[in-house]
């Protein structure tokens, strides 16, 4: 954090200079650690899922480490785990997968794009001085840090391992797992400390969204960031509750109170007599299937929680780096809307194979691949996009096209497991892991990776270095395609997922090789992430310092000074136009046309630039 | 690399860093970097489809009809999906390639075409309509029990009951039905299910704790066991064989070694195994000799 701080210390100092806001100094808690400044915030926020990325990239590592060279002394982590002879145990690998796809959810997915980005650029987007509550905003960061210490304690029990899906029965009975017992609960609270920073989080933005636009800028002037970001609010705002009584739920479930307590242990998720590792037969009644109901009807919303912002971000960076407007926004617009809506619907396609009646999984499969439908005119509108216009081949140009390129592979895979005959054979398989790491790594992880080159120097009033940022984007996008795309062989080849040894299985064996390709190209990728972290860190000091508009982009936060001081804007910005005006034949001068640019278009307009060339 | 070029802005205090288009290599080397990369993955899709020695294809064809018309669609899809992959790809490539060599002063400023976007939702709308509502009769033979094939519905010819880790096969004395409860005389075995060939036969599957799946790789079949639930499942082996039977859910830490097979073999030899299961189970150590000699055969 005192990294942030530095920068922040020099542009701030400007801005006093600036006298811009005439704030009252205030003192180094007050402005690094319980900040309600938003900038500080989302910076918390980025800084915090940076660290938690790596994390979560090492757990991965663990993972494939078993994978290629099951049963050895694992490099590097080995000695953490000493006692084991430097060797996964298969209930170390399960808690190791759960893990890896936990914190990569609840703390880096989720967090660096509603919270980080959303944060930094919803008021600087819509030309607000700050989030419509700055002290609930301050609070959804410091909600994060109880959450951490719950899932470290999860760790410190030997870490929850009934994957991040956490089935009921498996998660829910303590005999069940050894990570079922003391580390569950605490996995659960941790889920539960996410939910609270996270709904803490949509209900300002909804707010804010709603409320503090400067004027002029009415709904269809949004920058597409924005709308993504609404919608993913509102998403969060409907689907969080659920999974937050589901989680409680399974907490009452486990927990055997005692004394006038005593009466308060339910069973949910627990139907009666099951003999679990020759424990007492269970008392229950609950019903198992109801556990994946809830969990989806949050978590399925939830994977578009973990996409949709990112898809709003790349629209605003491929427009401006394309010199274009967006091709078809409204379109842009009502597809994601329509992704949202959809997304309420589809849950059920996590659990065509679980025994749920047949009868859902025809309506869910329908439903799963009509999403399929706004998806492909996304896609559509950003080729749309880059068709006709003047592109640069800068590190954020290559991040939004390989953002492009993998959600193509991402969407089309889906449609396999959206058919319920063929996920019949596919379900839990490696396609699944090909499937989803294209999307929320190769699509969404890439959207963010461009928007921190794109947005740093709003930032810290610098520039990332552009021949680092091209090293990384190279080596990932290599190790990630290495890494993930011979995953859907595996799948078909029937490889299951989480396993921690697969080749005792006899029709398995022959795809050890294929597994020691993958696993190197993935750590090719997890190594490639250095360079982006030194990238940043050191950027923050010595990065190239860079004016209010570095990118020539239309956007409000391009009119405040680099970084925004506290209230963001030294003159209170209006809105005169739609934030894709690029290369208006209008404005003969630039190819740009700022959305606070008050110049109006000539009295005879050569074109209608509502119209354009339609 | 020689994009590091690329990186010098234009003049100091970086108000520039647009514009920066890199040499006519640099802009070279990126489309091609974005169109090498879906011809090595077709490239590669295609050798694991053509050459079935690496393995990296389906475990052989399916051992059911049922599995091959599973197949079947996979296929179905697989010919559309890698369709829209060339398709896009091309487009991609194309219009990267126009982009970042286009010699105009300024972009082409449209903010999109209502026709196109018309076209581009009707089209893909209807065919993955038509992909959904093709795959309905599939689904209802495989999981929709009045659907199931009249004799497998009839007989279930055992009960799978999937525990922490293994499988326990319960099957009704030779000549009588499958009883929801166990019957004194029930014969069981653990971790080889036994299933004649060239007959529909239904299962039951049930979980004695958490949850499993029940999944046979080479006859296209998985179901999850759910505690607490009895779910039918059936299949048609067409060949004889030994087949692995796997856990695909996961349901501890021992989940990967939840290791067992289907036996599909000739009517005759499933009934012989059954009266050896009844026999060995009827067994009370006075037999003599030779008795054990002859039920070791």
């Amino acid at each position: 954090m005192s990294a942030a701080g530095v920068a922040q210390e020099h542009g701030h100092a400007d801005e006093h200079a600036q006298g811009a806001h005439g704030h009252h100094e205030q003192s180094f808690i007050q402005k690094y650690v319980f900040s309600t400044d938003h900038k500080m915030i989302g910076k918390q926020f980025l800084f915090t899922t940076l660290l938690m990325l790596m994390l979560g990239g090492a757990l991965a590592l663990g993972v494939r480490w078993q994978l290629a060279f099951p049963w050895t002394s694992m490099p590097i982590f080995g000695p953490l785990f000493a006692n084991a002879g430097g060797q996964i145990s298969p209930e170390f690998y399960t808690m190791l997968f759960t893990m890896h796809a936990t914190v990569m959810i609840f703390l880096v997915i989720i967090p660096v794009l509603a919270g980080a980005f959303g944060n930094f650029l919803i008021p600087l987007m819509i030309g607000a001085d700050d989030m419509a509550f700055p002290v609930l905003n301050m609070l959804s960061y410091w909600f994060m840090i109880p959450a951490i210490f719950c899932f470290g304690m999860s760790f410190y029990f030997g870490g929850a391992a009934s994957g991040w899906t956490s089935y009921a029965v498996l998660a829910d009975l303590r005999a069940a797992a050894p990570g079922s017992g003391s580390a569950q609960t605490m996995w659960l609270m941790g889920v539960t400390f996410v939910g609270v920073s996270s709904m803490m989080g949509s209900v300002n933005y909804m707010t804010t969204i709603i409320n503090m636009r400067a004027p002029g800028m009415t709904l269809f002037r949004m920058p597409l960031t924005i709308w993504a970001m609404l919608i993913t609010a509102i998403l969060q705002a409907f689907a969080l509750p659920v999974l937050t009584a589901a989680g409680f739920m399974q907490l009452f479930d486990r927990l055997a109170f005692g004394g006038w307590l005593e009466g308060i242990h339910t069973v949910f998720f627990i139907p009666a007599g099951l003999v679990v590792n020759n424990t007492d037969p269970t008392v229950g009644g609950g019903q198992p299937l109801l556990w994946q109901h809830l969990f989806w009807f949050y978590s399925h919303p939830a994977v578009y929680i973990m996409l949709l912002p990112a898809m709003g971000m790349t629209s605003d960076m491929l427009a401006c780096m394309c010199r274009k407007p967006i091709f078809g926004y409204k379109p842009m617009v009502y597809s994601m809307s329509a992704i949202a809506g959809l997304g309420f619907i589809v849950w059920g396609h996590h659990m065509f194979t679980s025994g749920m009646n047949p009868a859902l999984g025809m309506t869910f499969m329908v439903s799963t691949v009509m999403i399929a439908l706004p998806s492909a005119v996304k896609v559509f509108n950003w080729i749309g996009t880059i068709w006709g216009g003047r592109l640069q081949f800068n590190t954020v140009t290559l991040h939004c096209v390989g953002f492009v390129s993998m959600f193509i592979v991402g969407g089309l895979s889906g449609i396999f497991m959206a058919a319920v005959p063929v996920d019949i054979y596919i379900h839990d398989t490696y396609i699944i892991v090909a499937h989803f790491h294209y999307v929320v790594f190769g699509t969404t992880m890439f959207g963010v990776f461009g928007a921190i080159q794109f947005w740093f120097p709003k930032m810290f009033g610098r520039k990332m270095n552009e021949t680092v940022g091209k090293w990384h984007f190279l080596l990932t996008y290599i190790g990630f395609n290495g890494a993930f795309f011979p995953m859907h062989m595996l799948g078909i080849a029937g490889f299951p997922r989480r396993y921690a040894d697969p080749y005792v299985h006899p029709y398995l064996e022959h795809l050890l090789p294929l597994n020691q390709f993958i696993t190197i190209s993935a750590m090719i990728m997890g190594f490639a992430q250095f360079l982006l972290l030194g990238n940043f860190l050191i950027s923050i000091f010595r990065g190239e310092k860079t004016g209010r508009n570095p990118w020539n982009a239309n956007g409000l936060e391009w009119a405040a000074p680099s970084p925004p001081g506290h209230g963001n804007f030294d003159v209170p910005p209006v809105c005169f136009r739609g934030p894709y005006e690029y290369s208006n034949p209008n404005r003969a001068d630039q190819d740009f046309w700022m959305q606070t640019d008050p110049t109006r278009p000539p009295k005879n307009p050569p074109e209608d630039p509502a119209h354009g060339h339609s | 690399m020689s994009s590091a070029k690329v990186a010098k802005p234009g003049k100091p205090g970086g108000e520039n860093l647009v514009f920066q288009r890199g040499g006519f290599t640099v802009r070279k080397f990126w489309c091609a970097f974005f169109v090498f990369w879906p011809i090595v993955a077709i490239i590669y899709s295609l050798i694991s489809s053509l050459v079935p020695s690496l393995g990296w294809w389906f475990p052989g064809p399916s051992v059911t009809e049922l599995g091959q018309r599973i197949d079947n669609l996979f296929y179905l899809i697989l010919y559309i999906v890698t369709a829209v992959f060339i398709g896009t790809q091309i487009a991609m490539g194309y219009v990267l390639w126009r982009a970042s060599h286009s010699k105009d002063e300024r972009a082409w400023f449209s903010h999109g075409s209502h026709s196109l976007e018309v076209i581009w939702s009707v089209v893909p709308s209807v065919i993955l309509l038509f992909l959904a509502l093709y795959q309905m009769d599939v689904w209802a033979l495989f999981r929709v029990q009045a659907y199931f094939p009249k004799e497998a519905r009839d007989a279930p010819i055992a009960e799978v009951t999937a525990r922490q880790f293994e499988w326990r096969i319960r099957y009704p004395a030779p000549g009588k039905k499958l009883q929801l409860k166990p019957q004194p005389d029930d014969l069981y075995d653990v971790n080889d299910l036994h299933a004649p060939i060239n007959r529909a036969v239904m299962i039951q599957l049930r979980s004695e704790d958490v949850q499993h799946s029940f999944f046979l790789p080479h006859l296209r079949v998985k179901q999850d066991a759910i505690p607490g639930q009895i779910i039918p499942i059936w299949f048609k082996a067409e060949k004889q064989g030994i087949f692995e039977l796997t856990c695909a859910e996961l349901c501890g830490w021992g989940h990967y070694k939840m290791r067992a097979q289907l036996t599909a073999e000739r009517e005759v030899e499933f009934e012989a195994y059954l009266k050896k299961l009844q026999a060995d189970q009827n067994y009370d150590g006075h037999a003599t000799p030779s008795a054990v000699a002859k039920k070791d055969e």
